[in-house]
C-alpha cells in the first residue's frame, strides 16, 4: 500500500486526537510520510470528533475523502463515515457499543469488544483507543514492538496498562493486511503550529503574549511548555488588547515577542496594530483563521482574513504578510517574518489557518535554506540620538532602554525625528514617506527569497493559484492532472514582478481558496492580473484531494 | 535641536492654570531628587495615554512612550517584565485610566506588577472638549449630557483597593508638596502603586475652591490597615459633598508579579536544542 487513509472517530473525550498522533508515529516509524487533519467540535465533551491519519510513500500535505481504515469507538463513526468507504476497505469497531449497517460483502468488518476487554482490565473508558489501536495495527500486520516503542514514548500516564490493553487488542484479531516497511528514513512530525514556533525560535523570539483562542492557542500551549528550556517568557494577559500593547512595551524594550490570536482576537488588536506602524515598533502577529463572520465555526478552518490583516489599522504604513503552506514553510517564513520585522521595524503577520496550525505534517529541517537570526539596525552611539531619524530607506537606527547616552522616546502621536509630537505639515509629510520608504525596501530586499512558488507541470497552460494551506492540495492535484500551481507565500508587500513571471504561460488561472469570495483573486486583480474560474469552499471543512480533482475535472471538461 | 536637561524643546500647549503643571513639576522634582540619591535618569520609562495628560512626556527630556488612549498600563507592564531593573511611571487621565483602561488597571493591581499608576484625574473630557468621564459627579452636565449624567461616579480608589493594589494615594493639583511627598513614595514602592491626582481642568471643570474647602491631609491613619483604608477610602465617594482625605491610604508589602514570573534567562544553543526536540517528534 503506497498510499492509504485511515479514520479514528469516537466523541470528545475519547482521546480521539491522542490515538490519531499515535497511529500517525507508528506509521512514521515505518518510513512513511504522513498528514494528519483533525475535526472536531467546539466541546469539550460529547459531539462527534475523528481524525484522518493519510500515508504515503511520498510527501503530502492534505487528506483524501476515501479511507482504507475505518476505526470506530462508537456508532456515530461508522454511521457518518461510511460512505467514506472503498470496496476493499476495513472497518474495526467496538462490538460492544456500535452495530454495522448492510455494508457491502466487499469491506472486511472486524468487531472487537473493547469496552469488555477494559472492563475486564479494569482500565480507564478512555483507554478503548489504545485497544483499538492494538487491533487495529495487528489487522495491519504492524509489529508488536514498533506500537509498543511509540506508546512508550506517548503516554507518560499508566503506561503498563495501557500497554496490556493494547496488547489485548492486538491477539484479540488476525492478521488481515499488510502494511509493509518503507526503507526510508522517518522524518519528525510537527502541527504547522508547532513549527511557527520553533521557526520563532530559531530566529530569536524571546517572549510570546496570547489569549486563548482556537487554532492559535495550541501555540501558547506549546510554547508555554518549552519557556523554562528555551528561556522565554509566556504570559496570557486579560484580553487581546492587553496582550498586543504589552507587546509593544516589550518592543520598546528591545525584546523580540510574538502574539497570536485568530480573527477576533486579532479585531481587538487593530488599535495596536496601527500604533505599531505609527511608533516603528517591531511586532508578529500570527492569525491562525477560522470560519467567521464573528464566532462563526471556532474549530474549523477558513481563508478569509487577507483583506482584514491586509488592511487592518488606521492609517497607511507597510506591513510584511507570509501564508505558509506546510510545516517547512512555517519555521522558514516565521522566522523570517521576525528578522523582517526587527529590521525593517514594522508589523509582521503569520497568516495560517486551523489546516495548517493543527494539521500534522512530516518535518525535513535538511530541506530547509539557512536562516538564521538577524539583528536589528542599532544605533552607533556617537551622534545625538534620534528615535526616528529619517534614513534612505526609511529605518532609523534603534536604541534600547536603558541607554546612558540615548533618550528614546516614541510616539502614536506624528512626531519629529526625536520622538516629539507635531503637527506640522512638513515633518508629517517626511514622516508618512520614511515610513512607507520602508515597504519599497522590503520588496527589493524579497527579490532574494522565493516570494512566489510554482509547482508541478510548469508549461501547463491551466494554473491553479493557491496560498497558505491548500498548497499541499493543489500541488498533489496537479501532479495527477498535470496542470501547474502558483503559489504566493509573501502577500504583502506583494512581489508583484515575481508574480507576473510566475503566471507567464497561464492561459487560465483558477485560484482555489477556503473562502466565499475569492480574496487572494481579488488581492491580485488589484495588481492588474485576472482569475479565470474560482474553486471555493466555505464549510469550514478543507478540501480533499479527491474531492478537489473532482471539481477540477468537471472544470477541465467544461473548457477543453 | 539638542535636549537639555529635563525640560524638552516642545512648547507647553496646557491652558494656563491647568492642574497638570503641578504634576509636572512634581514629577520632575522628584526625578530630579532621586536621580541625586543613585537613580540613573536612563533607566525611568515614562508612558502616557492619550488627552492632555499624556502631553507630560513631550514636556519630559527622559525615555517615553506615548501610547493610545486607555493602554498605558498594558505598555508598562511590557516594558517592566521585559527589564524588571526599569522603574516604569505611567500618567493616564481618568477617562483613560479609569474608563477606556479599566480592564488593564484592574489586572496590574490584581498581579502586583511593580509599576506606578499617576493619573490626572480631572473629572471631564478635556482634549474632546468636556464630556462626563467614570468619575464625574452625578448631574454631570458635558456637551454629551447636557441634561446631566444620571450615573453614579466610581471610586477608583476603592476599585483598586479591592482589585489588589499595595500602594493608593490621594493628592491635588493645589498642593506640590504633598504630591512630591506621594509621589515619590509611590516610585520607590515595590508592587502596584496608584495616585489618583484631583487634578483641576480650568476650561471644563474647575473645582479649585471645591476641592480647597474639602481637602484634608490624613493623620493617625494606619496605612498597612486594609480596613482603615477601606473606611478612609469609603469617606468620599467623589459624588458626596464630605471632606476629602489625602495622602497615602494604603501601603503593604507584597512580592510583586514579575518576582514570581520565571524570568530566568538562560544561556542556550537555540539549534542544538531545537534539533534535539526535533528528534523525539
Amino acid at each position: 500500500m503506497d498510499n492509504f487513509s485511515i479514520l479514528i472517530g469516537g466523541q470528545a473525550g475519547f482521546g480521539i486526537d491522542k490515538a490519531g498522533s499515535i497511529i500517525a508515529s507508528i506509521l512514521n516509524q515505518l518510513g512513511y510520510r504522513l498528514y494528519v487533519y483533525r475535526d472536531y467540535p467546539s466541546i469539550i465533551r460529547g459531539g462527534h470528533t475523528f481524525s484522518i491519519i493519510r500515508a504515503s510513500r511520498k510527501r503530502i500535505a492534505t487528506h483524501q475523502n476515501k479511507i482504507d481504515f475505518l476505526l470506530a469507538l462508537n456508532q456515530d463513526t461508522v454511521s457518518f463515515h461510511r460512505q467514506r468507504l472503498k470496496d476493499n476497505s476495513v472497518i474495526i469497531y467496538d462490538s460492544d457499543v456500535a452495530k454495522l449497517e448492510a455494508e457491502p460483502t466487499t469491506i472486511k468488518a472486524i468487531e472487537v469488544p473493547l469496552t469488555k476487554i477494559i472492563k475486564e482490565e479494569k482500565a480507564a473508558e478512555v483507554m478503548r483507543n489504545t485497544c483499538l489501536i492494538g487491533a487495529f495495527c495487528k489487522i495491519a500486520g504492524i509489529e508488536w514492538n514498533v506500537i509498543e516503542n511509540v506508546l512508550r514514548k506517548n503516554i507518560a500516564k499508566d503506561i503498563d496498562l495501557n500497554l496490556k490493553v493494547a496488547q489485548r487488542g492486538y491477539n484479540e484479531v488476525a492478521e488481515v493486511t499488510k502494511i509493509e516497511r518503507i526503507s526510508q528514513s522517518s522524518l519528525p512530525l510537527l502541527t504547522g503550529n508547532e513549527a511557527i514556533s520553533l521557526g520563532l525560535i530559531k530566529a530569536g523570539l524571546k517572549t510570546y503574549i496570547a489569549y486563548p483562542m482556537t487554532p492559535s492557542s495550541p501555540i501558547l500551549h506549546f510554547l508555554a511548555g518549552l519557556a523554562e528550556d528555551f528561556g522565554l517568557k509566556v504570559i496570557h494577559p486579560e484580553s487581546e488588547i492587553g496582550v498586543v500593547l504589552m507587546a509593544l512595551g516589550f518592543t520598546y524594550a528591545g525584546e523580540k515577542v510574538a502574539v497570536g490570536t485568530s480573527g477576533g482576537g486579532f479585531c481587538l488588536m487593530a488599535e495596536g496594530l496601527s500604533f505599531a506602524g505609527m511608533a516603528e515598533l517591531p511586532l508578529v502577529i500570527i492569525v491562525g483563521q477560522r470560519p467567521g463572520p464573528s464566532t462563526g465555526l471556532p474549530t474549523y478552518s477558513a481563508q478569509t482574513e487577507l483583506h482584514f490583516v491586509q488592511n487592518a489599522g488606521q492609517g497607511e504604513f507597510p506591513r510584511f504578510i507570509v501564508a505558509p503552506g506546510d510545516a517547512e514553510e512555517a519555521y522558514y517564513w516565521s522566522a523570517m517574518a521576525l528578522n523582517i520585522a526587527w529590521k525593517y521595524q514594522i508589523p509582521a503577520f503569520i497568516l495560517s489557518d486551523k489546516n495548517l496550525g493543527e494539521g500534522t505534517f512530516n518535518f525535513d529541517m535538511d530541506a530547509i535554506e539557512g536562516i538564521k537570526e538577524e539583528g536589528a539596525i542599532l544605533w552607533d552611539g556617537k551622534s545625538p540620538y534620534k528615535r526616528y531619524l529619517v534614513t534612505e530607506n526609511g529605518v532609523s537606527p534603534l536604541a534600547f532602554v536603558p541607554e546612558k547616552e540615548a533618550i528614546i522616546k516614541v510616539n502614536s502621536y506624528e512626531h519629529d525625528e526625536f520622538g516629539i509630537t507635531t503637527e506640522d505639515p512638513q515633518i508629517t509629510n517626511m514622516m508618512q514617506e520614511k515610513r512607507l520608504r520602508k515597504g519599497e525596501y522590503i520588496l527589493e530586499e524579497l527579490k532574494e527569497y522565493k516570494t512566489v512558488n510554482i509547482y508541478g507541470n510548469k508549461n501547463s497552460s491551466i494554473a491553479l493559484l493557491c496560498w497558505g494551506s491548500n498548497k499541499g492540495l493543489c500541488v498533489e492535484a496537479a501532479e495527477n492532472l498535470s496542470l501547474k500551481v502558483i503559489q504566493p507565500i509573501v502577500l504583502s508587500p506583494f512581489p508583484n514582478e515575481e508574480f507576473k513571471e510566475a503566471i507567464k504561460g497561464a492561459k487560465k488561472l483558477i485560484c482555489v481558496e477556503n473562502n466565499a469570495t475569492g480574496q487572494l483573486g481579488r488581492l491580485i486583480s488589484s495588481y492588474g492580473f485576472k482569475v479565470d474560474e474560482k474553486i471555493l469552499k466555505y464549510d469550514g471543512r478543507p478540501f480533499a484531494l479527491d474531492e478537489l480533482e473532482d471539481r477540477l475535472n468537471a472544470y477541465l471538461k467544461k473548457v477543453l | 535641536m539638542e535636549l537639555k536637561g529635563l525640560a524638552t524643546y516642545a512648547k507647553n500647549t496646557w491652558c494656563p492654570g491647568c492642574g497638570n503643571f503641578a504634576i509636572l513639576n512634581a514629577i520632575k522634582a522628584v526625578l530630579s531628587e532621586l536621580n541625586t540619591e543613585g537613580y540613573p535618569l536612563e533607566k525611568f520609562v515614562l508612558v502616557s495615554g492619550i488627552g492632555c495628560h499624556a502631553k507630560i512626556v513631550d514636556y519630559l527630556n527622559l525615555n517615553s512612550f506615548y501610547s493610545i488612549h486607555g493602554r498605558v498600563v498594558p505598555v508598562a507592564e511590557g516594558i517592566k517584565l521585559a527589564d524588571p531593573n526599569l522603574k516604569v511611571i505611567g500618567f493616564a487621565g481618568d477617562g483613560d485610566a479609569y474608563g477606556e483602561g479599566i480592564e488593564h488597571l484592574i489586572f496590574a493591581a490584581k498581579r502586583n506588577i511593580d509599576i506606578t499608576m499617576i493619573i490626572h484625574n480631572n473629572r471631564v473630557y478635556g482634549l474632546t472638549t468636556g464630556q462626563y468621564t467614570p468619575t464625574s459627579p452625578l448631574g454631570f452636565k458635558g456637551r454629551s449630557t447636557p441634561q446631566g449624567t444620571v450615573e453614579l461616579p466610581i471610586n477608583p480608589l476603592e476599585l483598586m483597593l479591592a482589585s489588589g493594589a499595595t500602594f493608593l494615594a490621594r493628592g491635588t493639583s493645589h498642593g506640590i508638596e504633598l504630591l512630591k511627598k506621594i509621589f515619590k513614595q509611590a516610585i520607590l514602592h515595590k508592587g502596584f502603586a496608584l495616585v489618583d491626582v484631583l487634578q483641576v481642568c480650568v476650561t471644563y471643570f474647575n473645582m479649585y475652591e471645591y476641592y480647597d474647602k474639602r481637602v484634608y491631609e490624613l493623620t493617625n491613619h494606619r496605612i498597612s490597615d486594609y480596613q482603615q483604608a477601606l473606611t478612609k477610602i469609603r469617606e468620599w465617594d467623589y459624588n458626596n459633598d464630605l471632606q476629602i482625605g489625602l495622602g497615602v491610604f494604603y501601603k503593604k508589602d507584597s512580592s510583586t508579579f514579575e518576582e514570581n514570573f520565571i524570568t530566568k534567562r538562560v544561556k542556550i544553543d537555540r539549534d542544538l536544542k531545537i534539533r534535539k526536540l526535533l528528534k523525539e517528534a
